[in-house]
Parts: C-alpha cells; structure tokens; sequence
C-alpha cells in the first residue's frame, strides 16, 4: 500500500483542503456540465472559462481574492454572451471566440502588470492552472456557499431549461421566460466555471466541465442520473489527481511536484476515451435504443439516427 | 357540420381577424381572417415561404402582428397559454439528450414549471397513457435522439396533448415524413380530433395528403387567405384572386392539382409551371 | 525598435500576419473557430516539450501542432467534435503545463509561449518560418477551389469526388502548420484572435473571397505590426494587442455591416444577399 498512498498523503492539511473543495467543485460542475454538453455548448463554456481568467488575473492585479476575480469574469462573460444569444443558439462560434480573445488579452496584461508590480512567482500558473494545495480553509465556506447557489438554480430551472434545449419555440408557446431561464442558466454556468477556475485553473477548467458529463451522456439517457454519473466521476478524477499529485513528490530525487490539474485532466481524458472503444460504443447505443419487440417499424425508411437495428425489450 | 357535442352553436375556439405581419420591410401575411372549431380538423395551406410558419407564431404569441388580433376561446390570446399545444417542425435532436420519448412527453405534463418534479404514478400513467394513444409504446424508453422521423412526430404529438389543450397546433409535421408515415399521422390527429373534440390546425405545403380528414382549409398565397371549406375554397376565381395571376385547378383521380397559366384546348400544356401546393 | 535585433520581429510578424490573414479566412469560412483555438494549444505542448528535452523548438511546435490536429480530426469524425475538441484543448495545455514544471524557467517560458514575446523568433529561425509560411500559403491556393466547395457546400463538393472529411484533416494540417510558427511570437492562447478578428471583420466589408483574403491579410498586418509597435514601447505583452485589436476590427466589421443593413432597409431596396453563407 505504501507506494499508491505516500506518507502523510491521510494527515495533510492541504490534501484534506484539496479533496473538499475538488469535491465540491466536481459536482457543480457534473450538474451543469451537463447542460453544458447536451445543449452543444462546450465551446461557450470555455470561452467562459478564459473569460474568467481575465478576471482572476485582474483580481490578481487587483490584489484581491483570485475565486472573487474568476466568479465575477465568469459572470461578466456569461451576460455578454447572453446578449449575444449564445445560449439560445447553437453555434454563435464566431463572436464567443472573438469575446474569449479579447478576454485572453486582457488576462495577458494584467497577468503582466500584476507580476512586474508585485514581483511575485508562480502567477500565472496559479491563475492558468490552479493551485489547489494552496487553498486556505477560510475559502471553503464561500466556496460551500457559491455551490449551493449554483446547484439550487440549476434545481430551478431544469425543466423549463430542458424543454427550450428541445426547442425554444415550444417552450416559449408554454409560457417559458425562454431569456430568464437561459439568463440564470449562464449564471449558473458562471459559477460552476469560476468556481473551478480555482481548482484547477481557468484553463483547465473546461475539463471537469464537459468531461465527466460527456462520459455520462454516453452511458445513460436519463438526465438525473447523467447527473449523478457525471459528478461521480469528476469527484473521482479530482481524488485520482489529488492523490497522484502528492505523490509525484517522490518520484523523481528534485522532488517537484506535477499539477494536480493535470492527472484530472488526464484521467478525465482517458475516461472519455475509454467511452469510444468500439465495444462501448455499440454496447450504449444498443441499451439507448431500446424498444420493444411488438411494435412494427413501420418508419424503418424514414428513419432518421444512427442506423442500429432494434435491440432487446428491457 | 358539427352537430353533435355540447355547444354545436358555440364560438370558435380561435379566431384570427385581420392580422397583417410585415418584417423588414416585406408584407408577409396581408388581413388574413379564419377560425377554427372545436372537432374540425383545418389545413393551413401555402407553399415554402408563404407565411405559414409566420401565422403560426403570431398565432401562438411568438410573433407579434403589425396589426390585427388572435381570440382564443372569445378573449385576446395572453402569454401563458395551456389550451393550445404546439408541435414545431424542428426540435434540437442530439444524440446526446438525455431524455427518453416517455421523458419527453412528460415535460408536456408541468415542463413549463420551475422546481423539481415530484415522481408520482399519476403522471406516470398520464404518460403511458398517452404514449398508447399515439402508438408510440413501442419506443417509449428510447432516446429521442435516435427516433425517425415520424416517431418523433408522435412523441412531440403526445408531449402537446398530454396537456389536454383545445387546440392543437401543427408546423408541417409531413415535411420530413414519407408517405405512410404522413397518412398515419393525418388519420391519428384525425381520430384524435374527434374523439377529444379538439380544434387541429395543421400547415403543410401540399395539401392533397390532407383531402380525406380536411373540414376546412385555409389556403395561404401572396400573403393573403382564403378559408371555408375545399371545394369553396380550392377553385379558379378564389385561387387566382389569391395569387394574383391566372391559375387553375385540375382533379386528377381524387387528387388536386393547382397550376398556373392556362391550358391550351388541346389538353397539352404549352408550359405548365406546376405550382407545388 | 527598429533596430537589429527588432528586424527579427518584424520580419517574423509579417510571415505571421500574412499566413494568419489567408488561413483564417477559410478557418472563418468553415465554422472551425474552437478547432483553430485548440490546435495552438498542441503547439504550446510541443514547444514546452521540446525545450525540456532540449530539441528544437519549432521542430516540437510543428509535430504536436499537427498531432493535435490529426486526433482532433480523426477523434471528431466519431464522437462529438465539440466535445472531443474540448478535451483535446485542455489536455495539450496540461501535457504543456507539465512539461514546463519539469524545467526551472516555469513562468517566464509559460507566459511567452502563450501570451506572445516580441522577441520569440531567434535569427536562425526565420528561414525555416518563412519556407513553412510558403507552403501553407501554397496549400491553401493549390486546394483553393476544393476547399471553398467542402466549405460552403459540402454535399456538392462529395458529388464532385471532393471528400469533405479528407478536406478537413488537410485543413486541420495546415492550420497545425501555420500556428506552429505564428506561436513564438504572438502566442498560443491569442493566434487565435488573429485568425478569426481580421477575417470575420475583412468578410463584413466584401463577399468576394479574393478581396476579403486581401482585406484579411491588411488588417493582420495592421494588428501585428501596431502590436508590435506599440509593445516595444510599453513592453506589454503582445497578446493583449492582438486580442483586443482582434476584437475591435471584429466589432468595425460588425457596425459597418449592421449599418449598411439599416440604409438598406429604410431606402426600401431588398436585403443584400450574402453569397458566402455564415455559419
């Protein structure tokens, strides 16, 4: 056991820190990622979280708190974005990217501006990449806090949410306030990005965002247990780095640490692969198609999807 | 027409009166005037770009007219609307969603609500109910995603109903459909309309699929309508008045055939440039 | 700043400027925006790569810039391709990210290579940097009319023997080429800006695609070399530069459009028809 859980991995202080708060974070971001994912939104999510680190770079520059910054860009992002209809129509690639560099810009200069004026190390990769070994125990209740908040929006507003991804032209002849449910669906967004954001860096953060929930989606056709999948897995992909990352410790005698956010990225890349094996594949699209064996297929020749024949009654 | 039922003499369900739509400087729709009744099935008939789409929303408040006004039941139509269900042509079909063709008809139920659910047999057996009415129990636990054509149809079909709406709304639901699956369609909001009296307004840009279940038609060209039943409405004088040019109508073995420009003695057309209605 | 070692700059921000101006414009045309954002971020990998194990930078550039484009593509064609695009994204910048914590020159090395550093092209490099800008240019013309069929009408383009999938690798290849060498200097996180601000700004004004290849070129040079400029003087990253120039000439193109569309409807004539469809 020992060279799988290095020495003092249980006691630290920081670990415990690391595995609350990735916790957390994993699971608001498996709530909303996916959303995120099913409404074809990865691109804007990360552009979200680039946007975001414009704002923890600023806070940065700023001198205050980097979760402050990285909420607030998230916030700022998802209202331009908002007004420029992104969640309302897929696509929209061009003026998200054109918002996402501009936001990259800024977060460049501050970056800049903040290290020559404080000459501080390890900025921008903190910003960037995360630090989660650094986070102090006073952030957890607001990070408990802003959780909360982001979750109990997305419990709001599921339904409505879902039915104006199926089509936004039925969900408003229902009455659905189509522009307030895609409003607090971006803030939610928001939060889940810049909360993560301070797990794992802005940059990264896109990966427990679409990662876990894209594996999910592949698995499963219900939506709460697309949840439930996705946060499972985040919340095992941020222990796995946790766990990997103190231990790269040891592994080489100059004794530096790799990032944590790169074993959640990594694994959660390899989850996702491990979705695409062939055997996988078919295996889920068969379970995704179940009908029974009475009906007559009669639309067999308008038949619009993938092309499998019917499988087993459940 | 409507002789049985509890108020034959009642008012129509909906009642469109001279509602004119123009958008960015085009006329689309022109004081266009019809109801619909309760048990009747009416075809909203025009070709691509004839507006019918456009009606549509205006008539379920997606769109608001440059004038004229939509009474549903005797009053102005009001924001939240529970007595019309809407089935549109196109719906986001990811592969990815996940929700199945039971899940989807249930959103029909409350999917207008915030808040969560809560899971109860009720709408549960609203749901497979429904599901049976429009045979789609086959498919039931099935992703949406991966559903053809016409049992997606069904599925949006049972999601509007399943609100118990006195109105049903169709967007050409046969345009992606082939010919079976289009006549099964017609015959089960057929069926449905008489069974649950309901008014079903359905557009569609050939309006011969539709000639057996037809009480009436709205025939929709160069943004204006004309209403009343088929052979009232689908003639010479009526049509040509509509489009605005000479134009004939031809029954060839039970199906109608609108064509533009006239026909030489001889019965061979010098050119006829089939309108595809 | 135009001294000796500047001319370097200079020199390396025109090839850049030019190539960004003419890839982008298809990147623009076929809706690729988050790929051409990803894919950079392979060159980021390779180049941290490169230096920790001590090969040539450009070398690393190139080969994870193309590697990253191959499995974006390859990946893409039976997942979903944002999805896969996503997670290629971030997992290039993780391998980056490692790579560089192995090396003692962490932050400096992580902020050149992906904000920009006007001084990021050695002397020695230009010559490889312009050969490579020529063949991606070559490319681009030599499957000019191709990719412009599979671009805007890919069913046409597959009836005519143009495969649309084997249109993208290529693409993807040639955008992995052109970022691997705009990197250095303008970085890998903003060379995307200088491949969608310019072209979508060049579109709004001309629908004739040689122009807006033209149009697109100009305005990347004007982006560049004021960010240059202006960064040698304030010795502020070039990045922030080029995004919110990117961003501006973007938004010019945007109100132009937008204005031209109101004269159009109030003096009544119809609305102009735009012959190259936006995705």
């Amino acid at each position: 056991m020992h060279w799988v859980f290095e020495p003092g991995f249980f006691s630290s202080g920081p670990v415990h820190i690391a595995c609350v708060v990735g916790s957390i974070v994993a699971i608001v971001s498996g709530v909303v990622g996916v959303f995120t994912v099913m409404r074809g939104q990865s691109f804007a999510g990360h552009s979200l979280a680039d946007v975001a680190t414009a704002g923890g770079s600023g806070a940065f520059l700023a001198g205050v708190s980097p979760l402050f910054g990285f909420v607030a860009g998230g916030v700022a992002g998802a209202g331009a974005m908002e007004m420029i209809g992104v969640s309302r129509a897929r696509g929209r690639d061009l003026a998200t990217g054109i918002v996402l560099g501009a936001s990259i810009g800024l977060a460049a200069l501050f970056l800049y501006l903040g290290t020559t004026r404080s000459s501080t190390t390890g900025a921008s990769q903190q910003i960037l990449f995360g630090s989660i070994f650094s986070i102090v125990s006073s952030t957890i209740p607001v990070v408990a806090l802003l959780s909360v908040l982001c979750v109990g929006i997305m419990a709001l507003v599921h339904r409505p949410l879902l039915l104006s991804s199926v089509s936004t032209d039925m969900a408003a002849a229902r009455g659905v306030p189509v522009r307030v449910v895609g409003l607090l669906y971006m803030l939610a967004l928001a939060l889940a990005v810049g909360l993560s954001s301070l797990a794992i860096g802005a940059i990264l953060s896109t990966a427990l965002l679409i990662g876990p929930a894209a594996i999910a989606l592949r698995l499963t056709k219900r939506i709460g247990w697309a949840m439930v999948t996705a946060c499972v897995t985040g919340v095992g992909a941020v222990l796995l780095g946790v766990l990997l990352a103190y231990d790269s410790y040891y592994w080489s005698s100059s004794h530096a640490y790799w990032p944590v956010s790169f074993f959640i990225v990594v694994a959660i890349f390899l989850g996702y692969l491990v979705t695409e094996l062939p055997f996988i594949r078919t295996s889920t699209t068969r379970r995704n198609e179940t009908r029974a064996s009475t009906a007559p297929d009669l639309d067999s020749m308008s038949r619009v999807g993938s092309g499998q024949s019917a499988g087993p009654t459940r | 027409m409507d002789s049985t039922g509890p108020d034959a003499t009642s008012s129509e369900l909906l009642e469109v009166e001279g509602v004119s739509v123009s958008l960015s400087g085009r006329r689309i729709l022109d004081d266009v005037t019809f109801g619909v009744r309760a048990g009747e099935f009416t075809g909203l008939i025009g070709s691509n770009g004839a507006g019918k789409t456009t009606l549509l929303r205006v008539i379920l408040g997606l769109q608001r007219p440059t004038a004229g006004r939509v009474l549903v039941l005797g009053a102005p139509r009001s924001h939240r609307n529970r007595s019309m269900g809407y089935v549109p042509q196109k719906i986001m079909l990811d592969p990815d969603m996940p929700l199945r063709a039971r899940d989807l008809v249930a959103l029909g139920i409350d999917g207008n609500r915030f808040g969560i659910p809560t899971p109860s047999r009720q709408r549960r057996e609203a749901v497979d109910e429904m599901l049976h009415a429009v045979d789609a129990e086959g498919f039931g636990d099935a992703r949406v995603g991966t559903l053809s054509g016409g049992e997606q149809q069904r599925v949006l079909i049972a999601h509007a109903l399943i609100g118990r709406p006195q109105l049903l709304l169709l967007d050409e639901p046969l345009a992606n459909l082939d010919l079976k699956s289009g006549q099964e369609v017609v015959t089960l909001l057929d069926r449905i309309a008489e069974e649950q009296h309901i008014g079903v307004l359905l557009s569609a840009h050939e309006m011969n699929p539709l000639l057996p279940v037809m009480d009436r038609i709205v025939y929709l060209a160069g943004g204006r309508a004309a209403s009343g039943p088929t052979d009232q409405v689908v003639r010479d004088e009526v049509l040509s008045a509509l489009y605005g040019y000479e134009v004939h109508v031809h029954t060839l073995h039970g199906r109608i055939l609108v064509v533009a420009g006239p026909m030489e003695e001889s019965g061979l057309p010098p050119d006829p440039s089939l309108k595809a209605v | 700043m135009f001294a000796d070692f500047m001319i370097n700059a200079w020199a390396v921000a025109t090839i850049v400027a030019v190539i960004a101006g003419v890839v982008g414009f298809f990147v623009v045309l076929r809706g690729s925006a988050f790929p051409a954002h990803a894919i950079p971020n392979g060159a980021f990998a390779g180049a941290a790569g490169a230096s920790l194990i001590g090969v040539n930078t450009l070398a690393g550039l190139g080969v994870f810039a193309v590697l990253a484009a191959l499995g974006i593509g390859a990946l893409g064609r039976r997942g979903r391709h944002d999805v896969v695009t996503a997670l290629g994204l971030v997992v290039m910048l993780a391998l980056g990210a490692v790579f560089l914590s192995q090396t003692t020159e962490y932050e400096p090395e992580i902020f050149s290579l992906l904000f920009g550093e006007v001084l990021g092209v050695a002397s020695n490099e230009i010559l490889p940097v312009a050969v490579l800008g020529l063949v991606c240019i070559a490319a681009v013309l030599a499957l000019y009319r191709p990719l412009i069929l599979s671009s805007v009408v890919p069913d046409i383009g597959e009836a005519k023997g143009v495969s649309s999938h084997r249109m993208e690798m290529a693409f993807l290849v040639v955008v992995a080429l052109s970022t691997a060498m705009t990197v250095p200097v303008v970085g890998a996180l903003l060379i995307f800006s200088l491949m969608i601000g310019p072209p979508a700004a060049a579109r709004s004004f001309t629908n004739r695609p040689p122009l807006a290849i033209v149009l697109s070129v100009a305005i990347a040079l004007a982006t560049v070399w004021s960010a240059i400029a202006i960064s040698f003087v304030t010795n502020w990253p070039i990045g922030f530069f080029v995004g919110v120039f990117g961003a501006l000439s973007y938004g010019v193109g945007r109100a132009w459009a937008a204005w031209r569309r109101i004269r159009a409807v109030g003096s009544g004539t119809s609305r102009t028809v735009d012959t190259l469809t936006v995705p």
